[in-house]
């Protein structure tokens, strides 16, 4: 597999600080030629902050970079370019209007009269395509495209400027297991031609499926470096949280007998956006106490518009919901303000459009929603001291670092945002909690113990539901899994009989 | 993780608009000194114009109060996310508000009813006038910056109407209404002073400017002590998360241009009440616009706002006073000066927050961190 000569990427002692933050301290990467190389680590381990040092984003404090064999000077993305270094970001950086094949061109245009750049420029498109198996539509806008098709189209730009390095910040974050599956499949050809990858991922089976190396950050320094035969899952995750990790589902006791009546019934419910696209279309669900339900499915099949509907955030076009005793027909919904005084507590998906004020200190972002309650607000005044004493609190017992309730909510990293969410939802011991997303964009030390609020809820008999796009997570917390396809539930499967290749397939709408 | 600097809180509330000031005055010097004038004379006698005695002091601070009103104004707009440009046209609705009780109820009303009963009067009229662009915004989506822009232009055409058609004495060639009765006079400052045996001169300054300090607090505590003020600025920061906690992004986007009307009202109080003691045409006098600038370089805070209202009015008296001692230095030049600090100190005031980040850092380290 790797070939010999120099390796492809060697970088040797480069320290960077930003602040007070070193981000990188002494930090050695080698990658072989022709190999998959994984980069692992918990946000803020500087894995990003060591492919911007690599990429020209930002330039090191100190250290060497030679590519292949060549030592090499990159103080902006156009130098690493040159180098022959390609970056996929996670979050695309594509023209939603421009067609797939203007977005390759975009910036690297042959010829200032567009229609007499494009035809080379498509030519050796359709040989990258055919050499790569990577398919994208070439003439259909970015905002028509599939999130697959744009991430090949992202690989493409990238193998199309001459990139022999790869580098793929996150890449399965947004596919399905199947369209995981084909990445895959194509990272593992372009490998067979000789392009070098490297992989940054925190998810640890990938690195174990596809990698031939892996090397794992940690607080900014290199912890661990060794080929992926030798390594286990457990020792890597180890490896990145600098103790053990238990993320696997622990022997729950049984869920609790099932009551006749739920605590949440959903019947018909069916909603459309303002295009008037079917977006929620005939769901049942219901909710008993003491259970966690997930729900599976790929991003944007109606997962978020049913956790609005469900939180009172939106009302649907047509259907019912009984929760907590209360009836509510479409015309006459809940809102978010009586679902919290019923008992009804939701942590949303978008932690920063939705779930704090991003601009508030920790202390006023720690009682958003629950602000007019007693021990917050006194005739119409806030009681800051009152405030700021349940966010010390809450920060006290979920862990929420650093313990500083006056800093900006946006200052905090993501897994401390979402606990401090948590803390907020769970303080108020609702009966019926709704998630979305509980660990996106969290690290693995504070997955663990996120699932193990979650859990304690469901032990202390609360009824639980959640939606995430990673499979793992459904099938670590749930009891009873729901699979949404095109705004429809299309599968209920108890977690006994539940295999990822089921669920996928469900998920893909590849019928029941 | 940011790259930028970020500057130390006691750096970004005082340090930086005071670097920019003297930015501002440095770039008017240079503009003075290629004129051929002497650069220390002007700024000496705008100090002195402004502060150097009891008659200058008092204009400073009678153009400050109007400033006052209006930067709250835009500031507590602002909170809600909105820029609220309307203050001018708000402010003469709320003086048009005040005339309207003086006029009606002059003969009737004692001036310790008619005082209070010509300020709720003037607030609701400005009230009215900005929750209109507000309930557009709102629930309509028209543009709030557009509409109050229309809106100054239909204030002053409804000034001028009225003047003109309506409320004009008989027999009078001027352009205003009738004087009010004195039950409708606002207190100077002498007046004020004399109580307290103390000889002031004859100035426009009266008793709003305490009004204005009132309403300073008030908006303060409101903003950020209130259950009001935490979801205004909840919806100001992130209308998802205001949704998301059960708040009405769009009611309180019409409460908060309510305020801002109210406040940029009182204007009003000021110039009718306090001043002419009749409504006159164009009396806000640009106030409205002054605001903005003023609650730029405030920081959208109240203490900021006074402080930079007392900065603008000490501009606007010092500037005249300048055109007045200093031969050949015209008016044109003094609105220069304020077009400087207003481009240093408001639109500009963030280019220098960087350098000056790290000049700090370099200075004294661990200071920067504080």
């Amino acid at each position: 597999m790797a070939k010999a000569g120099p390796p492809a990427l060697c970088m040797a002692g480069v320290h960077k600080r930003f602040g007070d933050v070193r981000a990188n301290v002494d930090v050695h990467l080698t990658v072989a030629q022709g190999t998959l190389h994984g980069l692992i680590g918990e946000n803020g381990a500087g894995k990003s902050t060591l492919m911007s040092v690599l990429y020209g984003l930002h330039p090191a404090d100190s250290g060497s970079i030679a590519v292949f064999g060549q030592t090499v000077r990159i103080a902006h993305a156009d130098d690493a370019i040159g180098c022959g270094i390609g970056m996929v970001h996670q979050h695309f950086m594509l023209v939603d209007t421009l067609s797939a094949l203007e977005n390759v061109m975009l910036g690297a245009e042959p010829h200032w009269y567009l229609p007499q750049a494009a035809a080379p420029v498509r030519q050796r498109l359709q040989e990258l395509m055919e050499s790569t198996g990577l398919r994208v539509p070439l003439d259909s806008a970015v905002a028509d495209l599939s999130v697959g098709d744009r991430q090949r189209l992202e690989i493409l730009k990238a193998l199309y400027r001459g990139a022999r390095i790869l580098i793929l910040d996150e890449p399965t974050a947004v596919l399905t297991p199947q369209e995981a599956d084909q990445l895959f499949t194509v990272l593992r050809q372009l490998r067979a031609q000789g392009s070098t990858v490297i992989l940054i991922t925190h998810k640890l089976k990938e690195v174990m499926a596809l990698c031939d190396q892996v090397t794992v950050m940690r607080a900014g320094r290199v912890v661990a470096d060794m080929p992926v035969h030798e390594a286990s899952v457990e020792g890597l995750a180890q490896a990145m949280v600098g103790r053990k990790v238990q993320l696997e589902r622990p022997d729950l006791s049984a869920p609790a007998p099932q009551q006749a009546s739920p605590v949440l019934q959903a019947s018909g419910l069916e909603m459309r956006d303002a295009a008037g696209v079917l977006r929620l279309c005939g769901i049942d669900l219901q909710l008993h106490a003491g259970e966690i339900v997930g729900i599976a499915g790929v991003s944007g099949n109606g997962q978020s518009e049913l956790l609005d509907v469900l939180s009172g955030l939106a009302a649907p076009d047509a259907g019912a919901l009984q929760v907590l005793g209360k009836r509510f027909a479409a015309g006459t919904w809940l809102d978010p303000f009586s679902a919290r005084d019923i008992g009804l507590a939701h942590v949303p998906e978008d932690r920063h459009a939705r779930a704090l004020v991003m601009d508030f200190p920790a202390w006023e972002s720690a009682v958003l929603g629950y602000e007019s309650l007693m021990q917050y607000c006194r005739r119409g005044w806030m009681r800051a001291g009152a405030m700021r004493r349940a966010t010390e609190a809450m920060m006290e017992r979920f862990d929420v670092r650093p313990r500083k309730a006056t800093l900006a909510s946006r200052k905090f990293s993501g897994g401390n945002q979402q606990k401090l969410v948590l803390a907020r939802e769970l303080g108020q011991n609702p009966r019926v909690l709704l998630v979305g997303q509980p660990t996106r964009g969290v690290d693995i030390g504070a997955i663990e113990f996120i699932y193990g609020q979650l859990r304690a809820m469901r032990e202390a008999g609360c009824a639980v539901l959640v939606v995430s796009s990673e499979l793992d997570e459904i099938l670590a917390l749930s009891d009873r899994v729901l699979v949404m396809y095109h705004g429809r539930i299309t599968g209920d499967v108890a977690i006994a009989d539940c295999s990822p290749e089921r669920l996928g397939l469900l998920m893909a709408g590849a019928g029941a | 993780m940011s790259a930028r600097a970020a500057l130390p809180r006691w750096a970004d509330v005082a340090l930086l608009p005071v670097v920019c000031l003297a930015i501002a005055l440095l770039a008017s010097g240079g503009v003075v000194a290629l004129v051929g004038q002497n650069p220390t004379q002007v700024l000496v006698a705008l100090i002195d114009g402004a502060f150097g005695s009891a008659r200058g002091l008092s204009y400073t601070l009678y153009y400050a109060t109007s400033f006052i009103f209006t930067g709250l104004a835009v500031a507590v707009a602002f909170h809600a996310g909105l820029f609220n440009i309307g203050g001018e046209g708000q402010a003469t609705l709320g003086g048009l508000g005040a005339a309207l009780v003086a006029l009606w109820l002059g003969p009737v009303l004692p001036g310790w009813a008619m005082l209070p009963l010509m300020l709720l009067s003037g607030m609701l009229f400005g009230m009215v006038w900005a929750a209109v662009p507000g309930y557009l915004q709102a629930y309509r989506g028209s543009h709030v910056v557009i509409t109050t822009i229309m809106f100054n232009f239909l204030a002053s055409s409804l000034l001028v109407y009225l003047l003109v058609n309506q409320l004009r004495a008989h027999g009078n060639v001027a352009i205003e209404s009738a004087a009010f009765t004195a039950s409708a006079h606002l207190w100077s400052a002498r007046e004020i002073l004399a109580f307290a045996a103390v000889d002031w001169p004859g100035s426009p300054l009266n008793a709003s400017l305490l009004l204005a300090l009132a309403c300073a607090v008030a908006v303060y505590f409101f903003l950020w002590h209130s259950l009001s003020g935490y979801r205004l600025r909840a919806v100001g920061s992130s209308p998802g998360a205001a949704a998301y906690a059960g708040i009405d992004p769009r009611r309180h986007v019409v409460q908060a241009m309510a305020i801002s009307g109210a406040l940029a009202a009182m204007v009003g109080m000021n110039e009718v009440a306090g001043v002419s003691g009749k409504l006159v045409l164009e009396f806000v006098a640009g106030a409205g616009f002054t605001g903005i600038a003023v609650a730029l370089m405030g920081r959208n805070h109240p203490l900021g706002i006074v402080l930079a209202s007392i900065l603008f009015g000490a501009l606007f008296q010092g500037g005249a006073e300048v055109a007045f001692e200093v031969p050949g230095f015209s008016r044109d030049m003094v609105v220069m000066l304020q077009g400087f600090v207003v481009l240093f100190s408001g639109a500009m005031s963030y280019v220098l927050a960087a350098p000056l980040a790290r000049l700090l850092r370099a200075v004294v380290p661990e200071a920067a961190h504080g």
